[in-house]
């Protein structure tokens, strides 16, 4: 794959250059038309799908057996998301190409102006992509936290109720969905887009569009997913089990059409992030140079890019058993609960680690930098990545194992299970490695980074119990299993976010965060989610289930700790709203240049990059953690002789760039 | 390990040793741990001993407890150590030294690591295999291959759950059905657990079993009760609006108690028994409307069939 040496950004290739118009912003796609396009989608899908199943007039009235209103519903959110996606512009340069027309360049770095505006179109910048996945990603994840607080305001006591049934289980089923699903691109969104470039030496990512796309299907998967509320919401957690889910009234078409559409989402968004590391990277950046960071947003896209056709296709099966009347999952109809339960967890595994790598990638990241020392036993990081990407494919079934299939495969899914702590541990080998002698400062990015690796020890450690089938027979589907995995998702990717977000906001918006309220935030989140999830062991190993909202009585006082502490550390989300809209819209204190001395390539260009991020493709010199050596060579070259170039392509030979 | 951890870190330069230090203070606190997790807390440990597959869930957390309590010391002081003794001291913006990576500590991290993970895995094989501890409670589904080989031939208890219910059958006494789960001491239990509807889980916690309903699936799980007294039973698979309430209790007996309720209730059932469907180990849920209405016939309360009775709001 030959390094483009020219500045260049997508083009059309209808020919010409592309034009830029100069209508006024309410004639332009942005988020006002996706609106309108998404109300006229639905309406006419939503009428279609009356149309063809109606009682009576239909044209297909066998279809609506299930006595819902299944296809209207369905075909209404397939409209809507068509809809959205016209009135955001997206088809228009799609269809200028196919008809021969130069592409008008709506969105293009170098045609967008600057401001405010940008951030609700189409943009094909990955540095506007980036910081419409932060703020999507931050909405997103304080609405599911809201849930959160519900359902800790509902255990409050055991039998005195706050909700009724019906709405607490629509509650765990929002909140669940919401964080697993949405959540699953928190990092590579927002930091995955903005940085894998700049962290390569690289103008731009290779897709653009899809790129773009991927960010704007999550709003779309967002909405879906809350107006299931208005349906009824769905009586079925995250998982989402046949024939509980087959079952449940229309608002389960909302969490299997918003599901699926995330899963395409992530799906468009590791592709662009594989090939833009495989054919974008800068001379001279190596493999052996590659951030640890990219490391982890590479591997996690490969787990995107598996994982989600089947996540995708196991909806697609969950929506035609609820529509179509297929039996996919209908044992009394010749289906298999366990053919859900399967596809699910193949992807719903892998999907762990999605939520994992991407932290690991953010603190091994930032450790050097704070340490001033290199990373210890760089390949050692890069293999544990690989290791539980690859792993991460060979173990869902410890998830069905009280299922009642496959007992004599048991034993292998132990072993695999616990092999995976194997490259787990090669990260904290690496971690308290970098530790050994260093100079470490206490800044609120690190403290978040050794706050994350606190709790994904105890994650980590309490998973190992989980994969073994005697001790997993106590602690399979109850509150154990609920901390487990809040610790390693909570403790482990939101700590991580948080540390990214205070770590890379000066460089994604030329901003400082408040440091006084960025103590409080890291102090209080610290506690109060040990608080809140450490006794959750206890509980669970007590017995209560999860997802219920009646416990025993002798659980009352624990169960008090727990969702006062619960609410302490929403307390600890809401210092940190205020901490990012005070820093970034009230006082907007300038940060320039590089606030913690970092030799990350990213670090080299300004606060904000300019639309295409570096002048002149830099031509990288040494590795990015040669802290500790007096004389270390600078991480790039970032005007490099005419001749340079040219020299280190070899003409018009392909280069490759792992010398 | 032990001896391993000693040497574990680069001693290149001069000043303390840091590495027989960390030693030094991880042994302790790790042999207090494990001591403490072992012989005081041990005992005590969930889900309790009042069956075998609970025994042996219990064994299994205890072994697991100890096993890892060094580890997450051993990361736990070096990650103290390291931020106590190895913090930026103000005014010093020097690097720190410029260590790329360790051969040898590398390749015994890998090594120690490696060694625990697989051991454990030997471990948890052989005590599901085991034929004592015969599959650890768990659902094995319709065709189970760890059976308990010793104290005669289980007992037969179908676990038939529904929205949001749990009801018994007992094929070895005519089949009768009942809510009211009762077994005797020192005698192997065989839980046959199906389901009418959605997928639930009978989980008897102090009994250290848990099985999958699934409908249309016999899924076999094996305990031997060793201990006399009452156990909670509870649905642990999320299976819709009740799923928090649909708990009930179970009871360990002596022998000739149970026999003699066995075979009451037999006869007092006899008539219901009738008119319930075959005994078999999956059930045609079309058919449970009939059963309602034969049930409702009869007069009988309980489980009773309904999917959904009046008091129960809509199934959304």
């Amino acid at each position: 794959m030959a390094i483009e040496t020219q500045p260049e950004m997508a083009k059309g290739s209808g020919g010409g250059t592309p034009t830029s118009t100069a209508s006024p912003w309410w004639r332009r796609p942005a988020i006002h038309t996706a609106i309108i396009g998404a109300v006229i989608g639905y309406l006419i899908g939503s009428l279609l799908g009356s149309f063809l199943t109606g009682t009576g007039n239909g044209l297909y009235p066998n279809v609506s057996l299930s006595d819902s209103k299944d296809w209207p519903i369905v075909l209404g959110y397939l409209f809507a998301i068509v809809g959205w996606l016209a009135g955001l512009g997206v088809f228009n340069d799609v269809f200028r190409q196919v008809l021969g027309r130069p592409a008008n360049g709506n969105g293009l770095p170098e045609h967008e102006q600057s401001g405010l505006a940008r951030y609700f179109r189409y943009s094909l910048d990955h540095k506007v992509v980036g910081l419409q996945y932060l703020v999507g990603m931050l909405i997103y994840f304080c609405t599911a936290g809201l849930f959160a607080m519900a359902i800790r305001t509902e255990l409050l006591s055991p039998t005195h109720h706050v909700f009724s049934s019906q709405v607490y289980v629509e509650i765990v089923g929002e909140h669940g969905t919401m964080m697993m699903m949405l959540m699953t691109s928190v990092i590579v969104g927002p930091f995955g887009n903005y940085l894998v470039p700049l962290m390569i030496g690289s103008k731009r990512v290779a897709f653009p569009r899809i790129e773009a796309l991927s960010f704007w299907l999550t709003p779309c998967a967002f909405l879906i997913l809350l107006s299931g509320l208005l349906l009824g919401g769905f009586p079925f957690g995250w998982t989402g089990y046949a024939p509980l889910s087959i079952q449940a009234t229309i608002g389960a078409d909302s969490y299997a059409m918003a599901f699926g559409l995330m899963g395409i989402s992530v799906i468009l968004a590791g592709f662009n992030i594989i090939v833009t590391v495989i054919c974008y990277r800068a001379p001279g950046m190596r493999w052996s140079r590659l951030p640890v960071f990219v490391w982890a947003m590479v591997s996690t896209s490969f787990l995107f890019v598996l994982a989600g056709p089947v996540l995708v296709g196991g909806m697609y099966m969950m929506l035609m058993d609820r529509t179509a009347q297929t039996a996919f999952f209908e044992d009394s109809l010749g289906g298999s609960n366990y053919l859900y339960e399967n596809l699910f967890w193949f992807f719903g595994h892998p999907e762990v680690y999605i939520l994992a790598l991407p932290g690991f990638g953010v603190v091994m990241e930032m450790l050097p930098v704070f340490t001033r020392k290199p990373l210890f036993a760089y390949k050692i990081a890069t293999a544990g990545m690989i290791g539980v990407t690859l792993l991460s494919f060979f173990v869902w079934q410890h998830h069905l194992f009280d299922s009642g299939i496959n007992p004599d495969m048991r034993p292998l899914f132990m072993v695999t299970t616990e092999l995976i702590s194997i490259p787990t541990g090669f990260i904290y080998l690496v971690a308290l490695g970098t530790l050994w002698k260093a100079k470490i400062r206490f800044t609120v990015p690190m403290l978040f980074g050794f706050g994350m690796l606190f709790n994904f020890l105890i994650g980590g450690i309490s998973g190992v119990f989980l994969s073994d089938v005697p001790a997993d027979t106590t602690e399979h589907g109850s509150f154990f299993v609920m901390a487990h995995f809040h610790y390693t998702i909570m403790g482990g990717l939101i700590f991580a976010l948080m540390g990214a977000i205070y770590y890379w906001l000066p460089k994604m918006m030329g901003i400082k965060l408040n440091k006084t309220l960025g103590l409080w935030h890291f102090w209080l989140m610290f506690f109060a989610f040990n608080f809140t999830f450490l006794p959750l062991f206890a509980v669970g190993m007590a017995g209560q289930p999860r997802r219920v909202f009646e416990y025993a009585t002798n659980l009352t006082g624990i169960n008090d700790w727990v969702s006062i502490s619960a609410f302490f550390l929403g307390g600890s989300i809401l210092i940190f709203v205020i901490n990012f809209v005070w820093s970034t819209v009230i006082v907007r204190e300038r940060e320039e240049g590089n606030p913690w001395q970092s030799r990350g390539l990213e670090w080299q260009t300004a606060s904000p990059p300019a639309p295409g991020n570096f002048e002149h493709i830099p031509v990288v010199l040494s590795a990015p953690y040669d802290y500790g050596t007096k004389d270390a060579q600078p991480v790039a070259d970032l005007n490099p002789p005419a001749g340079v170039l040219s020299a280190a392509i070899g003409d018009s030979e392909p280069v490759r760039a792992e010398a | 390990m032990a001896a391993v951890v000693g040497d574990q870190r680069p001693a290149e330069s001069a000043g303390p040793n840091h590495g027989l230090r960390i030693f030094l203070i991880w042994l302790p606190v790790a042999l207090a741990v494990d001591l403490l997790l072992y012989f005081v807390y041990g005992p005590h440990m969930p889900p309790g001993t009042m069956s075998t597959s609970a025994a042996s869930q219990q064994f299994d957390i205890k072994v697991m407890a100890v096993m890892a309590a060094p580890v997450m010391a051993f990361v736990l002081v070096y990650a103290a150590y390291a931020l106590i003794v190895w913090r930026r001291r103000e005014g010093d913006d020097e690097d720190g030294p410029a260590i790329y990576g360790h051969t040898r500590i590398q390749a015994t991290w890998i090594t120690i690591s490696t060694v625990i993970v697989l051991s454990l895995a030997a471990f948890g094989t052989y005590e599901l295999a085991w034929p004592g501890f015969a599959g650890a409670g768990a659902g094995e589904g319709p065709a189970p291959i760890w059976k308990p080989t010793s104290g005669g031939p289980p007992l037969q208890i179908q676990v038939i759950a529904q929205q949001w219910r749990f009801t018994y059958r007992y094929p070895q006494f005519g089949g009768f059905e009942t809510n009211i789960l009762e077994m005797p001491i020192n005698r192997p239990v065989q839980f046959n657990v199906t389901s009418l509807d959605v997928i639930h889980d009978f989980w008897a916690y102090q009994l250290g079993v848990k099985a999958d309903a699934n409908p249309g699936v016999n899924n076999v799980a094996f305990t031997t009760p060793r201990q006399l007294g009452s156990f909670t039973v509870r649905c642990n698979e999320l299976c819709g609006l009740w799923h928090g309430a649909m708990f009930n209790y179970g009871h360990v007996v002596t022998d000739s108690q149970f026999m003699s309720w066995a075979s009451t209730t037999e006869t007092q059932l006899a008539s219901v028994t009738a008119m319930l469907p075959p005994y078999s180990t999956t059930y045609d849920p079309t058919v449970v409307p009939n059963i309602n209405k034969a049930m409702a016939k009869a007069g009988i309360a309980g489980a009773n069939g309904y999917y959904y009775p009046p008091n129960d709001p809509v199934q959304p």
